[in-house]
């Protein structure tokens, strides 16, 4: 078992590391200079001064020693912990401006992967036993994972808080608000946080049940499913294997669908407006913010790999299939 | 008797209609016999065990009953089947090798299915590792999962699990078939063993290998498209077959010590008629160097000796 998680870290290892090259290398190969959009902005005319001004954020952002040596700094300043300074919030540091964002990205993405799981799960298995349920279930799931999660939001924002105006539209907590910790402000936020929530949980809802109904049709018609019905064991002890067995695809499926789930959560994060790492990605596109950008694409990357290696101990203490396989067995 | 089957018919439904894969299927099994069931694929005889213990989603009892040690079995009622099901038929399916769930301990799941059918594990477990050593399995197999064990560790540990609350009729459902000769000697011996000890009462062995079901067979009952064509005692099956079909299945064995060199063993010619539509008369009649005129219609069942019967106008004649 230890050799088995050993070889995982170096996969996650060699995983990472590749992952902060090309994010390192992604923005420096985008269209445009940050510092030339800097110098517009802070509107300097005198060339002098703005001569002196560019040397200045060269400086400061290390833009300039040659690119190995970039590449050299990013790595030791990242061990550092130092992912740089923002240029679109200049000048705060990029982790800080990361970690305001970062608790509403994580309180809208963990409900709603872990909701939608549990509540997909529970109804893909019961469409699997009940002929009614399967008939409404399984053709509404097909149209929900279908639908881009944009469009939905978009849908959400439109009937939810324009037309019946039941939901705020749009933002993290109201404008009139300052974050603090009262009770007024977490009714506030839970208010502003619902139509994003559930525009995630009901695009990933519609997966899971069709997942879990196919899987537990498939164990129910399986050889042990059979044998225990031959023998007269009851449906009850019959479903409650099928459903076990099920549930183990559905794991590791619950780790591979994350990356997926962040991609929809950044994009319904920009429809609502919503103050987390999405909006925060865009407005660093906008800015050719590299440092931001890096900074996001990084924190996204670390999550994606910690979630599947927390899949990967789960689906190892689950089933003893893979467990075994890993001790070599014993007889 | 043990058994009693009368005029048994199950149809497959399909698309296209009925599959009459048992059509009127009568015969008797005694206490304590061993009935070798044979016939090529697609004959029935799966069908026949399965009809027994358990008909599946696309299975439809039609017609006739089936009575066991005097009570009739409720064939179509899967409610009422239920509590016959281990107790007073058991089986041996065809899939031993993955029968048990995967991701249960042996221990364990025998435990479940124990306490479902409202029986003690722990006042069983002397006589479950009795039997285990009896079969060549340590105690420490409950400890296992069922991909720890090699396919015959499963297909034994499965033949105990199957018979451990001493069913009167077990039906061992090509039980062989997916074991290496030696292992294929062995289960045999272990079935007649079971018997012998008491764990079942009367067998029927499904299987396509009729000399290894020569071998501990009591009789052997031949089918073929859904009806039975002969029943008698092995020795006369294997011997003195008086069933053209019979016959023809028995000329395909190699036999031992016989040179066969250049000479190629006997098949039979064609194949089974589909029985969605199953011609009248003699089934085997397409197929039969002894067919006349007679043969459209159904032959009649013929008594030979008390316990030899054969369905054919030639053995009339």
């Amino acid at each position: 078992m230890g050799r088995y998680f050993r070889r995982k870290l170096l996969i996650y290892g060699v995983t990472f590391f590749i992952a902060v090259t090309i994010n390192f290398a992604i923005p420096r190969l985008m269209p445009g200079d940050p510092v030339a959009r800097m110098l517009n902005r802070h509107s300097v005319s005198n060339s002098e001064s703005a001569a002196a001004l560019r040397t200045y954020f060269e400086d400061v952002f290390g833009f300039d020693v040659p690119l190995w040596q970039q590449y050299l700094n990013y790595w030791t300043a990242l061990l550092q912990g130092d992912l740089g300074v923002s240029v679109f919030a200049f000048p705060s540091p990029v982790s800080s401006v990361v970690l305001d964002a970062l608790p509403y990205t994580i309180g809208l993405l963990v409900p709603a992967i872990l909701l939608s799981w549990i509540v997909g799960n529970g109804l893909g298995a019961m469409a699997a036993r009940s002929k009614w349920l399967d008939n409404s279930v399984l053709p509404l799931g097909y149209l929900l994972t279908a639908v881009p999660y944009m469009w939905l939001a978009i849908l959400l924002v439109w009937s939810g808080g324009v037309l019946l105006d039941w939901f705020p539209a749009a933002r993290g907590y109201s404008l009139s608000m300052q974050p603090n910790l009262s009770w007024a402000f977490f009714v506030d936020l839970v208010h502003h946080w619902f139509l994003p929530f559930l525009s995630l949980f009901i695009v990933a809802l519609g997966g899971w049940a069709i997942g879990m109904r196919n899987l537990v049709i498939y164990e129910l018609e399986s050889d042990y499913s059979n044998y225990l019905q031959a023998l007269g064991a009851p449906r009850r002890l019959v479903r409650r294997y099928a459903f076990r067995n099920a549930m183990l695809p559905q794991i590791s499926g619950l780790a591979l669908q994350l990356g997926v789930v962040v991609g929809g959560a950044l994009v319904t994060e920009v429809v609502f407006a919503y103050p987390g790492l999405g909006s925060l990605l865009l407005n660093a596109i906008n800015n050719q913010d590299f440092f931001l950008l890096q900074g996001i694409l990084l924190f996204i990357v670390i999550g994606v790999l910690l979630f599947n290696f927390l899949a990967d101990v789960a689906f190892v203490l689950v089933d003893p299939r893979t467990r075994l396989g890993l001790e070599g067995g014993q007889s | 008797m043990a058994l009693e089957v009368e005029d048994l018919r199950v149809h497959y439904r399909t698309l296209r209609g009925d599959v009459r894969a048992l059509d009127g299927v009568s015969f008797g099994l005694a206490d304590g016999e061993i009935m070798g069931l044979a016939g090529e694929s697609g004959c029935g005889k799966t069908t026949l065990g399965k009809s027994l213990i358990r008909l599946d989603g696309r299975m439809r009892h039609v017609g006739g009953r089936a009575v066991l040690d005097g009570g009739e079995l409720p064939i179509a009622d899967d409610k009422a089947m239920n509590r016959r099901r281990y107790r007073d038929v058991s089986i041996i399916p065809q899939y031993s090798m993955s029968a048990m769930n995967p991701t249960r301990k042996i221990g364990k799941l025998t435990a479940d299915l124990l306490r479902a059918k409202g029986e003690s594990f722990r006042e069983l477990r002397p006589e479950l590792v009795r039997r285990l050593e009896l079969v060549g399995l340590s105690e420490q197999v409950l400890d296992n999962y069922p991909i720890e064990l090699s396919g015959g560790m499963k297909q034994r540990m499965v033949m105990v699990l199957s018979t451990l609350l001493d069913p009167s009729l077990l039906i061992a459902d090509e039980v062989t078939s997916a074991l290496d000769v030696s292992n294929q000697k062995a289960v045999a011996e272990t079935l007649v063993r079971f018997r012998e000890l008491g764990f079942v009462k009367s067998m029927v062995v499904v299987t396509h290998d009729l000399s290894l079901v020569y071998q501990i067979a009591d009789s052997i009952m031949i089918m073929y498209a859904g009806r039975i064509v002969e029943k008698g005692p092995a020795d006369t099956i294997i011997n003195a077959p008086r069933h053209p079909y019979t016959r023809a299945l028995i000329e395909a064995l190699p036999e031992v010590g016989l040179e066969y060199g250049d000479r190629r063993l006997k098949s039979i010619p064609g194949k089974p008629p589909q029985l969605l539509n199953p011609p009248t008369g003699c089934r085997f009649r397409d197929r039969c160097e002894l067919a006349h005129d007679r043969c459209i219609e159904d032959p009649p069942a013929v008594d030979l000796a008390p316990d030899h019967t054969a369905s054919c106008w030639k053995v009339v004649d």
